[in-house]
């Protein structure tokens, strides 16, 4: 099997302004208006390019790895009561499915003739990913990263200036993902004519939330293949952890139309009366970082600090396709807390030998609370977004063992 | 638009122009630096020659914004300050006779917050002459324009250098009052030069509506505004005026407002 970037025509595209029922749009800067219409021109000429699918199909295949391995958790199967199977992102170069949409985007800045990107990174996968496509191509890389996360995540801040990438610690606001990203399109108003801005998820203005998800739907067409392979059937559940959503989408995609199940797992960090980042469980719509989406906000309509235990899932927003996925009811999701998640990472360590990302945990942690819910028949497919060594500093902390 | 008597915003711009000035329109986060300061800054800007006042209505997330503008933010929201500390401040300067023209400006998730219809109203009934929403664009602004218009309120929207005719026409199309010409590609903050590619991008907006053209964001001195005033017809002092108010204290600050919108308005050259 080879990796098939195909992108399929799409029963659940957005209509022609970006918007999913009410969510979606461009709400952005007049400044920006021009440089949104010229991506959407270049997204939708390049899509269909043969050169450029058959130069990401090599990329994805030779560089990062793809087709990533499904893998049958046999111990965790019997713990669970049905078949899971993992969808190994992990197994990914640079650690996660950040680098699907990555790389492609980097192939399109490259034809659209920009030579300096920026990205916003929370957890640093993202930064590290797209540092990791810079210096591939040569391009000039600056990452955008709150200065509470770059203290948590010191070693993907290393890494990307090893890279070649800068790193700037931004200190405005909650310090996070959120502020990182206003810093990012604050950039962007500023250097558009030269700069490519590749978001990292399934948010931001039309067209980033259709396009990043049509480069990560590779994870839910693999996975489907691959299933029909060994089990020559459908999966009954899909199961995926949700920040801004983009290996949630990347998983579902190719099943929307399908009859499977799909749950996406947010942070219920110290509770959902607490302090959490479950932004489609407790949130409101409104409109943050271009789009219209559910958001955490408070009365006023000013955005709430998220917290999350996983600093990808440190988001007070969502990609607004899941706004509609939860809206339509056609997904659902679930929310699951720090000690959870916590729980579901040595778990998953221990019983098959897999250490996983702590955002990837919450969806293991969801896959746990089905045991009683599900036939021992039922196949459960996990998106394992990805790997857990950037995070045992944290979990050791959490633990409070002093390394 | 036909001009009617009750159009502050066309009126200041008739009024100027008779008597030959560049009118000058100050920004001010409302709430900001105290909770209860925004009424006497804005008087004292107003008797110091500001044609029409801009009152930022704080947003948590502010993206097309520097740091001048997103500090004032965040401690206006410290202080407390929201959609109602707008609503009151323009209700008390209505309340003392200030009969120039106040434009709301701000992010369009506060006002989606409060309610659309109940925004407009509220706004318009508190004497709020326009709009000015930085993240909503003409094309996704249709369920505020309505109501907008059917309240009396202008929906002013924003071009940039960057701006193609398309859009030109589109928010020719769908604006009013006047148009905020975005001086440079970038977000707000006092610049020490303004753009070389001015004078041709007000000439491409120029050539595609009647709307009386503003310039903002990165304009500082006397001299921009003189230099603005060859190319449009009014000028917006963004940035530069908020960190003088923030480096000012309180008892101070009514005469230092007042001599800076001087100043800039070439009032005191006489």
């Amino acid at each position: 099997m080879t990796p098939n970037p195909e992108i399929p025509a799409d029963p659940s595209a957005p209509n022609e302004l970006g918007h999913w029922g009410e969510f979606g749009g461009q709400y952005v800067p007049e400044t920006l208006m021009p440089a949104l219409a010229e991506l959407e021109q270049a997204y939708q000429r390049y899509r269909e390019d043969p050169e450029f699918k058959a130069e990401l199909e090599a990329l994805l295949k030779d560089y990062v790895g793809r087709p990533s391995p499904l893998t049958l958790a046999s111990r965790l199967s019997e713990e669970v009561g049905a078949k899971v199977y993992l969808k190994r992102e992990d197994l990914n170069h640079t650690g996660a499915h950040k680098i699907n949409a990555v790389l492609a985007q980097a192939l399109l800045a490259r034809r659209m003739g920009k030579k300096r990107i920026i990205a916003e990174t929370g957890a640093g996968q993202h930064g590290v990913a797209t540092a990791t496509a810079c210096a591939l191509f040569d391009l000039d890389c600056v990452v955008y990263m709150g200065a509470e996360d770059v203290r948590r995540q010191s070693l993907n801040v290393f890494k990307m200036k090893t890279l070649g990438a800068e790193v700037v610690a931004v200190q405005s606001g909650s310090r996070t993902l959120k502020d990182a990203t206003n810093e990012a399109i604050r950039d962007w108003v500023t250097n558009v004519r030269d700069t490519y801005y590749i978001i990292g998820s399934v948010v931001g203005p039309h067209p980033y939330p259709m396009m990043v998800r049509d480069f990560q739907s590779i994870i839910g067409r693999e996975a489907k293949q691959q299933l029909f392979e060994k089990e020559g059937r459908l999966p009954t559940i899909a199961v995926a952890c949700v920040g801004g959503g983009s290996n949630a989408i990347g998983l579902f995609h190719e099943f929307i139309p399908d009859q499977v199940r799909l749950i996406g797992v947010e942070a219920a960090g110290e509770g959902l009366d607490a302090k959490h980042a479950a932004t489609l469980s407790k949130g409101r719509p409104g409109v943050l970082h271009g789009s219209r989406s559910y958001l955490l906000q408070d009365q006023w309509g000013q955005i709430q600090e998220a917290h999350s235990i996983s600093a990808g899932l440190d988001y007070p927003g969502v990609g607004p396709e899941h706004s509609h996925l939860k809206l339509t009811e056609r997904a659902e999701y679930r929310a699951v807390t720090d000690d959870e998640a916590l729980d579901a990472f040595q778990r998953l360590s221990r019983l098959e030998g897999i250490i996983p990302a702590l955002e990837s945990s919450h969806a293991i942690a969801q896959v746990l609370k089905l045991k009683g819910e599900v036939k021992p028949d039922d196949i459960i497919l996990v998106n394992l977004s990805g790997r857990g060594d950037k995070d045992m500093n944290t979990v050791a902390q959490a633990l409070g063992v002093s390394l | 638009m036909t001009v009617q008597t009750e159009d502050r915003i066309a009126r200041a711009f008739a009024a100027a122009r008779a008597e030959g000035r560049t009118p000058v329109f100050p920004f001010i986060p409302a709430g900001w630096p105290e909770i209860d300061a925004t009424v006497e800054i804005v008087e004292a800007a107003v008797a110091g020659g500001a044609a029409g006042v801009e009152i930022g209505l704080p947003f948590s997330d502010p993206m097309g914004d520097g740091p001048t503008n997103q500090r004032a933010y965040e401690e206006a929201i410290r202080n407390g300050a929201n959609a109602e500390t707008v609503f009151a401040a323009v209700r008390e300067l209505r309340a003392r006779g200030v009969s120039v023209p106040l434009i709301v400006m701000g992010y369009f998730n506060p006002l989606l917050s409060y309610g659309i219809s109940r925004f407009v109203q509220t706004a318009a009934e508190a004497g709020v002459d326009g709009l000015i929403t930085v993240d909503l664009p003409p094309q996704e602004a249709g369920e505020v324009e309505a109501p907008a218009r059917e309240a009396g309120l202008h929906m002013i929207y924003l071009l940039a250098p960057t701006s193609t005719e398309d859009r030109i026409q589109l928010v020719a199309d769908h604006g009013s009052g006047f148009i905020y010409c975005v001086g440079v590609v970038g977000i707000t903050g006092a610049r020490s030069v303004l753009s070389d590619e001015l004078p041709e991008y007000i000439a491409r907006v120029r050539a595609q509506t009647d709307l009386p053209l503003a310039i903002g964001f990165g304009i500082s001195s006397r001299e921009h505004v003189r230099q603005v005033g060859e190319y449009a017809d009014a000028a917006v002092v963004g940035s530069a005026f908020v960190q003088l108010v923030g480096e000012t204290p309180r008892e101070e600050r009514p005469a230092k407002v007042r001599a800076y919108l001087e100043e800039i308005t070439g009032r005191d050259s006489g």
